[in-house]
């Protein structure tokens, strides 16, 4: 029997640093931020870059690069990012929080619903952006609520993961006999909810959209310790102390209130939350004091890179951005689910 | 110290425990001993407030479990449950470190030092290295002992007292480690002045190294006290419905030897 009141560590214990990979994963997303913000219809070179973002403009080709980078590009490459971001933690949180690999933050009907409402209002014939998505953020609380007031009576967190799935059909086929009842120039702006586009990035969202986004994900990253011991099991958690039914709770209203206002902003755009998780557990490893800020960053760092791709693929015209992340992120999944068969 | 007087449970309809009474003082092993369903587990979850009591009280160092909060039990008892799997793969020494999760007042340094003692103390310092889904069932569970004897040894440094609740400790351990782990166990017991409660299936094991026991049947208590004292053929037949010989043990006159069948 050895002393358990000693001093030092014995063993080489130590965690690698969750600092270093955040650090260059930041880097990475500065980097590719600005190398987004100059690609496009207007390819603005690379030396124009500092003067474009902070000179006053001399040559009319300064002039043009200037207001593209300002008034377009940054706004919407910075919007790509808070969306990504935004999208990866709360499904990181949610496949904890459901203790389910498959779990992603529209598990609940938070995006459903949010199409839903944002369908249902062009269709009534809401055309203004801020109306359609006031509609669809109430939309998505909408779903949440009913969800959770089905799923309450099930004494699991499995009775609201089922209640989700209820919801989220019964959003789908409403949201399909909208569509069925649009109009051609209705049908048009339906896509853009239903496949998600960031065009609709620009300061004024941006003034509120990034503030909250950023403050919500912060008190999600405090909850790590909590997403870590839920990993043993609920009962497992509870002993460690969390009162687990109010925890579970905290978590859902913090993902809702993350995910709601970015799902109004840019439509449901498919697997960002529930393939970068994965991609940083895989590599990183599953601490959520890590895996939290990590998915944070790389949902930033994906959707940037998918946004970037769907503006170049057709220039001039551009591919919806859910169409892109859909594309790249369902072979990814396949070969995920593969991988996970063997093991 | 735990104290149990007059618990009822009704679970289900189902009276699981009927009128159980028990103490179990700092530094003592109390082992439960009893068939399957005859409340061994039950009484573990109520203890540890997962349980609705449905008569009488339960209280740990002299605060009643049904009012008190989450955080506040966590920090007065530590619960080892069966079988844990988790959902997505850790390293052990972060598993472990959980145990200190109750105690915000503790810097990454003083519990890494608790992390280390306690993986000593659970034979699992060699799994310190490793991640917990490439471990066998019975590694699984020293790593998952480790993470509890984390949080009783900070309650034990912050508070001066703790009760440690384990349920099957032994279940998937070689002999080595089921003798290891219960000295361990002991010796924290007598050293840390903890309060152990012990749920075991081996009668020999619990006869060698719990200072008390309590045999089950049917929710009831049928006997309590020291092993020499309720480890009697009559007691055994009652308590698992088949017919037991107790020998005295060759080596040591003090101790008794049971053999089923």
């Amino acid at each position: 029997m050895r002393s358990v009141t000693n001093t030092k560590p014995m063993l080489a214990l130590r965690q690698p640093a969750i600092a270093l990979p955040c650090l260059l994963l930041a880097l990475v997303l500065v980097v590719l931020l600005l190398a987004a913000s100059i690609s496009g219809a207007v390819d603005i070179p690379w030396t124009a870059l500092p003067r474009a973002l902070f000179a006053t403009p001399v040559t009319p080709d300064e002039q043009l690069w200037q207001s593209v980078l300002r008034d377009v590009r940054l706004p919407r490459v910075i919007f790509a990012a808070l969306c990504g971001a935004g999208l990866a933690v709360a499904g990181a949180a949610m496949q904890a929080l459901f203790r389910n690999p498959l779990a992603e933050p529209g598990l609940v009907g938070i995006s459903a619903g949010g199409a839903l409402g944002a369908v249902a209002a062009i269709v009534g014939g809401a055309s203004a952006f801020g109306l359609v998505a006031g509609a669809a953020f109430a939309g998505s609380l909408l779903a949440l609520f009913a969800a959770w007031q089905i799923g309450r009576r099930s004494r699991a967190v499995a009775g609201l993961l089922l209640a989700g799935v209820a919801i989220n059909a019964i959003c789908g086929s409403l949201t399909a006999l909208c569509t069925w009842q649009a109009t051609d120039a209705q049908l048009r702006s339906l896509t853009f909810w239903n496949l998600g586009s960031l065009a609709g990035g620009n300061w004024s969202l941006l003034a509120f959209l990034a503030p909250w986004t950023l403050l919500l994900s912060a008190l999600l990253l405090r909850e790590w310790r909590g997403l870590n011991a839920l990993l043993l099991g609920e009962r497992e958690a509870g002993h460690l102390g969390f009162a687990i039914r109010a925890l579970q709770r905290r978590l859902i209203v913090l993902v809702a209130l993350l995910v709601g206002p970015l799902v109004a902003a840019c439509g449901t755009i498919a697997f960002v939350g529930l393939v970068v998780p994965h991609i940083v557990r895989l590599t990183l490893g599953a601490r959520h004091q890590l895996l939290l800020p990590a998915s944070w960053l790389v949902g930033a760092i994906a959707l940037v890179l998918a946004d970037w791709v769907a503006r170049r693929l057709a220039i001039p015209a551009e591919i919806p951005v859910g169409i892109v992340t859909s594309l790249a992120g369902g072979p990814f999944f396949l070969w995920l689910l593969a991988r996970w068969s063997r093991a | 110290m735990i104290q149990i007087e007059h618990l009822t449970c009704v679970r289900e309809g189902r009276t699981v425990l009927a009128d159980v009474s028990l103490q179990v003082a700092a530094g003592e092993v109390v082992g439960v001993l009893g068939a399957n369903g005859a409340g061994k587990s039950s009484l573990l979850a109520a203890v540890a407030g997962d349980l609705h009591t449905s008569q009488g009280k339960i209280a740990l160092d002299g605060q009643l479990v049904g009012r008190t909060r989450p955080r506040q039990l966590a920090r007065l008892r530590a619960l080892l449950p069966q079988t844990s799997v988790l959902e997505f793969d850790l390293p052990v020494p972060e598993v472990v470190a959980m145990g200190a999760y109750p105690f915000d007042e503790l810097t990454a340094a003083q519990v890494q030092v608790l992390v280390d003692a306690a993986l000593i103390q659970a034979d699992a310092a060699d799994l310190a290295t490793r991640h917990y889904a490439g471990l066998s069932g019975g590694e699984q569970q020293r790593v998952q002992l480790a993470r509890v004897l984390v949080q009783t040894l900070a309650a034990c440094q912050l508070n001066s007292k703790a009760s440690l609740l384990l349920d099957e400790p032994t279940a998937s351990l070689d002999p080595r480690h089921q003798h290891g782990v219960l000295a361990a166990v002991q010796a924290l017991a007598r050293q840390q002045q903890l309060a152990v409660l012990v749920v075991l299936h081996d009668v020999n094991l619990a006869a060698r190294w719990c200072d008390r026991l309590l045999l089950l049947r049917h929710g009831q208590a049928v006997a309590e006290g020291t092993p020499q004292a309720v480890l009697r053929c009559e007691i055994l037949q009652a308590v698992y419905d088949m017919p037991a010989r107790v020998l005295p043990d060759p080596d040591d006159a003090a101790r008794v030897l049971v053999l089923f069948g």
